[in-house]
C-alpha cells in the first residue's frame, strides 16, 4: 500500500518520483485554499456496505479520504469544508470490477499458452472512451484483465480512475513502489488451440503444472545459490511471475466456467498453494460446498442468457445467491465489453432478482471485490480513513430508472451527469465510443461542485 | 429459485400441472388472469382488471367487478398483467445456444445473396433459449436469417409454444433480411475476393438483383410459353419483395447506410423496415418523410470497439418516437455470450432512457405486433387476440421483478418464476 498520499495523488502525480518534481508540481498547480480540500456532501441517504445505511447522512471528505460519516444529526461539518447539498440523493462506495477489459489492453501473443511475464499495463490507451463510460456506470478501480485465449495471458493491472495521462496515474502500488496487479488464468475451452496451445482439459493443467514445477525449481535454485553470483540461475520473468504466485506476493485471477474446470482450479491451488479467485464461474451453482471449503472467492459474472459457448452453457442468474448462501466470498464484474461498465449495478440487481441478499449484492460490487484485489483496507466501503472514491445516486442502486449523476475519486468529480461531455458518454450518441482527447488532466479543484 | 414462492404462485403452479394434462384440446376450460393492475396495451390500464381467456382466443378484458367470468374458469394472479410480449426482431431458433456450428444455422456465408433461404426450414422448436425467453414474458418472436449477408434469407414469426415448427408459426415469412454496411462485407476464406467488398458494391449488387428480377417478372409474363424462364426461387423470393408483399428488413446502422436503404426502397417502391439503425437520430426527418418502421438495436447494444455501432445511444427509442415514427425494440444478434438479449430488459433501459411506461411496454408489445405484421393475432389483451399474457410481481422493468407466469393460446407455459 503507498503511504498517506496527499492533494498532488489526485493529480496523477506518484509520490515515488522525486521530491523535486512533487514540490514543483506542487507549488504550481495546488488550489491555494485549503478549503478546496474539505467537502461536506450532506442530507443523502448513505449506503456505507458492511453497516446499516444511514438514512439521511453527512460525509467529510479531506484531502481526497472519508474524515466522518454518520447521520447529518450527529456529524460535524468542519468551519472550512465546502457543503454539497445532495438531499434526496443515495451516497454509496465507487464500484470496483475485478474483471474488465477496458482500455484496449492486450495479454500474451500466439507464440506460447503460458506468458506469465507479459503485462497489461503496458498496452492500455487511458484515452479509450471506455473509461469514460466506466465512471459514468459509477465504476472507480478495475481490474484490468488480458483475455482467457491461454492458459496464462498475463500480469492484470488494478487502476483507479483518476484522470489520467498515462497508465502511471491510473496505478495502485505496493510500499516497493510496485503496480499492483495479480497474474490472469484460465481454463476450460478458450484456451484450447493448435499447439503449441493445450487440445484437452487434461493437457492444460499438465502445462501449467510443469511450468508451475519448474518455477519452484528455480526459486529454489536461487535460495541454494545463497547469493553466490557463480551459482545464481539467470533471471528468468516468466518464472519470476509464477515465484510471486507461488510466493503469494499476486493472487491468481483464475478464468473458469464449468464445475469440472473450477474444481481443477481448486486442485491446482491446493497442489501449488498459490491464492486465487475463480472468475466468471457459470457453473459455481453446481459446486458452492467445494468452493466454500476451499475458502476462495467467485467473482461472478451476470448475463442475459445462457449459451454462446459450451462452457457457459449451464450459465444461471442463481450463481450469486447460492455462492452466497453457500458463505463463499462473492463480488461481481462486467468483464465489459461482455457487459457494459455503464450497467455493473444492474448486474447486482438481477442477481438480487435470483435470490441474493441485497446488501450481499451491494457488496458484491464494492467491499467484496476490493478485497479480492487486495485494497479492501483502502477503498470498497464508506469508512474513515479510505479513499474518498463514492457515487451519488439518483435512487436506490438497484431500480432500472436510476441515474449515477456524480462519481467522486479521491474527493475530486470525475464525473457529472449535468456534464454535457460527461453526459454523451453515459447515455451514448455521436462519438461517444471516440478516444478522448489529449489534455492536461490533472489541474484544477480537488473536488467540483455538484451542479 | 430460492426466494419465496408466492401464494400466487401455488395456484399457477397447480394450474400448469392441469394444462400439461389437458394438453393438446385447447382447454375447453376457460382461464381467468387477474392483475392489480392490466396493461391491455388497448387501451388506459385497468386497475383490478380480468382477461377472460376462452378456446385459446380472449373473450373479455375490463374491471374485476363488473367483468362476467365463466364458470369454473381456472384463475392466475398477478400484481402486473400485460400482453404476451413481441420481440420485434431475434434469431433464436435458427442460432442455437451453444454456439457449434452444428446449431448455428442464422446465416450462410456462401453466397451474398440469397432470399430464398426459408427461416421455417431451419427453426428449432426445442431450443433451450425459447424457454430462457419465455421464462421473462416473452410469447411471440420475429426470428430468421441473421444480419451479417447482404441479402442473407427470410425471416418468420414463431409463437414460443409448439413442438414442430409448424405448430409455431404464425407467419411462415415476415420479412427478407439485408444487411447495408460494413457487415454485408463478404466473409469468410478468400474473402478479399468475394464481392460485396464495399458498401457502393454492396449497393450495386442489390440493385443489379432486383432489375433480374424485374426482368425475370416480364418474361415469366411472355405469351411464347417456350420463352419463359424456368422458375427460379431467388427470383420468385425476390418477386414477392417488389410485390410488396414482403418487406425488407435492412439492417443498416451508419446514417449513409440507412439513407442507401431509403434510396433502395423510393427507386424499385419496396417496403422497408429498418434495423438496428444506430444512427438513426440523426435522419429522423427523412425516415418520418419515407414512412418507414424502424426496430432498433437493443438498448444494451455493445457500441465499443469502433463498429458500425459505435455511436448507439441509449436514448435512440425515445429519440424516434418524439419523432413520430413507428418503433418496436428487439433482442437482436448475439455471436457469442450471452446468446441472446432479452427484450424485457432492453425496454427497460429504453423506460429509464426517455420512453414511458406504456410508450416502452409498446415497444414489445402492440408497436412490435403491427411492425411484423402480427396485430390482428397479439401484442394487446383485446376480445378476439390470442390469450397470451405475461404475469409479473411488480413493475416488469424493474430488475428485481419477476415474471410469474406465461400464457399463450391460453394455456400456462412456465413452471417457475424469473
Amino acid at each position: 500500500m503507498c503511504g498517506r498520499r496527499n492533494a498532488a495523488d489526485n493529480r496523477g502525480v506518484d509520490l515515488l518520483r522525486s521530491v523535486a518534481v512533487t514540490a514543483l508540481v506542487l507549488s504550481s498547480v495546488v488550489p491555494a485554499a485549503a478549503a478546496e480540500n474539505v467537502v461536506a456532501f450532506v442530507g443523502a441517504r448513505v449506503i456505507p456496505i458492511g453497516r446499516p445505511e444511514i438514512a439521511v447522512g453527512t460525509l467529510v471528505v479531506r484531502d481526497g479520504r472519508i474524515a466522518a460519516v454518520g447521520p447529518v444529526d450527529a456529524t460535524a461539518i468542519p468551519p472550512d469544508a465546502r457543503r454539497i447539498d445532495v438531499g434526496g440523493r443515495v451516497i454509496m462506495p465507487g464500484l470496483v470490477d475485478t474483471h474488465s477489459h477496458v482500455g484496449g489492453g492486450q495479454g500474451g501473443d500466439g507464440s506460447g499458452p503460458v506468458q506469465p511475464d507479459v503485462r497489461i499495463l503496458d498496452s492500455i490507451n487511458v484515452r479509450d472512451a471506455g473509461f469514460r463510460k466506466c465512471l459514468a456506470g459509477g465504476l472507480t478501480t478495475l481490474n484490468i484483465m488480458p483475455g482467457s485465449g491461454h492458459l496464462s495471458s498475463g500480469q492484470t493491472v488494478y487502476v483507479k480512475l483518476r484522470r489520467a495521462g498515462t497508465i502511471d496515474d491510473l496505478l495502485y502500488r505496493d510500499a516497493a513502489g510496485r503496480p499492483l496487479g495479480g497474474l490472469k488464468m484460465a481454463n476450460g475451452t478458450n484456451s484450447q488451440r493448435d499447439p503449441p496451445f493445450p487440445g484437452t482439459r487434461g493437457k492444460s493443467a499438465a502445462l501449467v503444472r510443469q511450468k508451475f514445477l519448474k518455477a519452484i525449481a528455480h526459486r529454489d535454485k536461487i535460495a541454494r545459490a545463497a547469493g553466490d553470483a557463480e551459482k545464481v540461475p539467470d533471471r528468468d520473468l516468466e518464472l519470476e511471475s509464477l515465484i510471486d504466485v507461488l510466493e503469494k506476493r499476486k493472487i491468481v485471477h483464475h478464468h473458469c466456467h464449468r464445475a469440472d474446470d473450477i474444481i481443477t482450479v481448486l486442485r491446482l491451488r491446493e497442489e501449488f498453494g498459490f491464492e486465487a479467485v475463480l472468475h466468471h464461474v457459470s457453473e459455481a451453482w453446481k459446486v458452492a460446498p467445494e468452493i466454500a471449503r476451499s475458502g476462495v472467492g467467485c467473482s461472478v459474472i451476470v448475463l442475459d442468457s445462457p449459451g454462446g459457448k459450451i462452457e457457459a452453457a449451464d450459465f444461471s442468474l442463481v450463481t450469486g445467491a447460492v455462492l452466497e448462501e453457500a458463505g463463499v466470498p462473492c463480488a461481481l464484474h462486467t468483464d465489459d465489453p461482455v457487459t457494459d461498465s455503464r450497467l455493473f449495478l444492474r448486474t447486482a440487481a438481477l442477481a438480487v432478482r435470483a435470490g441474493m441478499s441485497r446488501a450481499g449484492a451491494l457488496e458484491s460490487l464494492t467491499l467484496a471485490g476490493a478485497k479480492m484485489l487486495g485494497l479492501g483496507d483502502r477503498i470498497g466501503s464508506l469508512d474513515v480513513g479510505k479513499d474518498a472514491d463514492l457515487i451519488v445516486l439518483s435512487g436506490d442502486p438497484l431500480g432500472v430508472r436510476t441515474k449515477v449523476l456524480a462519481t467522486f475519486v479521491e474527493g475530486r468529480k470525475v464525473f457529472d451527469l449535468d456534464d454535457p461531455e460527461d453526459r454523451l458518454f453515459a447515455v451514448g450518441g455521436f462519438g461517444a465510443s471516440r478516444d478522448q482527447k489529449a489534455e492536461p488532466c490533472c489541474i484544477g479543484p480537488a473536488t467540483g461542485a455538484m451542479r | 429459485m430460492r426466494h419465496a414462492h408466492s401464494l400466487h404462485w401455488a395456484v399457477f403452479l397447480s394450474a400448469a400441472v392441469t394444462a400439461v394434462v389437458a394438453r393438446g384440446a385447447f382447454a375447453a376450460d376457460a382461464l381467468v388472469v387477474h392483475g392489480d393492475v392490466v396493461h391491455t396495451m388497448a387501451g388506459p390500464p385497468i386497475g383490478d382488471g380480468v382477461v377472460v381467456v376462452e378456446r385459446g382466443k380472449i373473450t373479455a378484458v375490463g374491471p374485476a367487478a363488473t367483468t362476467p367470468l365463466p364458470a369454473g374458469a381456472r384463475l392466475l394472479r398477478a400484481a402486473v398483467v400485460t400482453p404476451g410480449l413481441v420481440d420485434a426482431h431475434s434469431v433464436v431458433g435458427l442460432s442455437g445456444f451453444l454456439n457449434q456450428p452444428q446449431d448455428q444455422d442464422q446465416l450462410d456465408a456462401v453466397e451474398a445473396i440469397q432470399p430464398e433461404l426459408r427461416a421455417i426450414d431451419a427453426y428449432n422448436p426445442q431450443e433451450r433459449l425459447i424457454e430462457w425467453l419465455r421464462g421473462f414474458g416473452v410469447t411471440t418472436i420475429h426470428t430468421g436469417h441473421a444480419p451479417g449477408a447482404l441479402v442473407a434469407g427470410q425471416t418468420m414469426v414463431v409463437k414460443l409454444s409448439g413442438n414442430t415448427v409448424e405448430e409455431a408459426t404464425l407467419v411462415p415469412t415476415a420479412m427478407v433480411a439485408v444487411t447495408l454496411g460494413d457487415a454485408a462485407r463478404a466473409q469468410g476464406p478468400d474473402a478479399d475476393k468475394k464481392s460485396p467488398g464495399t458498401r457502393s458494391k454492396a449497393v450495386a449488387m442489390l440493385r443489379a438483383e432486383l432489375v433480374k428480377t424485374q426482368e425475370y417478372l416480364r418474361k415469366r409474363g411472355l405469351s411464347d410459353e417456350s420463352k419463359r424462364p424456368d422458375p427460379d426461387l431467388r427470383r420468385e423470393a425476390l418477386a414477392k419483395v417488389l410485390a410488396r408483399e414482403w418487406p425488407l428488413l435492412v439492417t443498416a446502422d451508419r446514417a449513409h447506410d440507412i439513407a442507401s436503404a431509403l434510396r433502395i426502397a423510393e427507386e424499385f417502391d419496396l417496403r422497408i423496415v429498418l434495423d438496428s439503425a444506430a444512427e438513426a437520430y440523426l435522419l429522423t426527418d427523412r425516415i418520418r418523410a419515407a414512412g418507414v418502421s424502424v426496430v432498433i438495436h437493443p438498448t444494451m447494444r455493445r457500441s465499443g470497439g469502433g463498429g458500425d455501432t459505435e455511436n448507439l445511444s441509449f436514448e435512440t427509442a425515445a429519440t424516434l418516437r418524439k419523432a413520430g415514427i413507428p418503433i418496436a425494440l428487439q433482442s437482436g444478434y448475439e455471436s457469442y455470450v450471452p446468446k441472446t438479449r432479452v427484450v424485457l430488459f432492453e425496454a427497460g433501459l429504453a423506460a429509464a432512457h426517455g420512453l414511458s411506461f406504456e410508450q416502452a411496454l409498446a415497444t414489445i408489445t402492440i408497436d412490435a405486433a403491427r411492425i411484423v405484421g402480427v396485430a390482428d393475432r397479439v401484442g394487446s389483451l383485446e376480445p378476439g387476440k390470442d390469450g397470451d399474457v405475461a404475469l409479473y410481481d411488480g413493475d416488469p422493468f424493474e430488475y428485481t421483478t419477476h415474471c410469474t407466469g406465461v400464457v399463450i393460446d391460453g394455456r400456462p407455459m412456465s413452471t417457475e418464476p424469473r
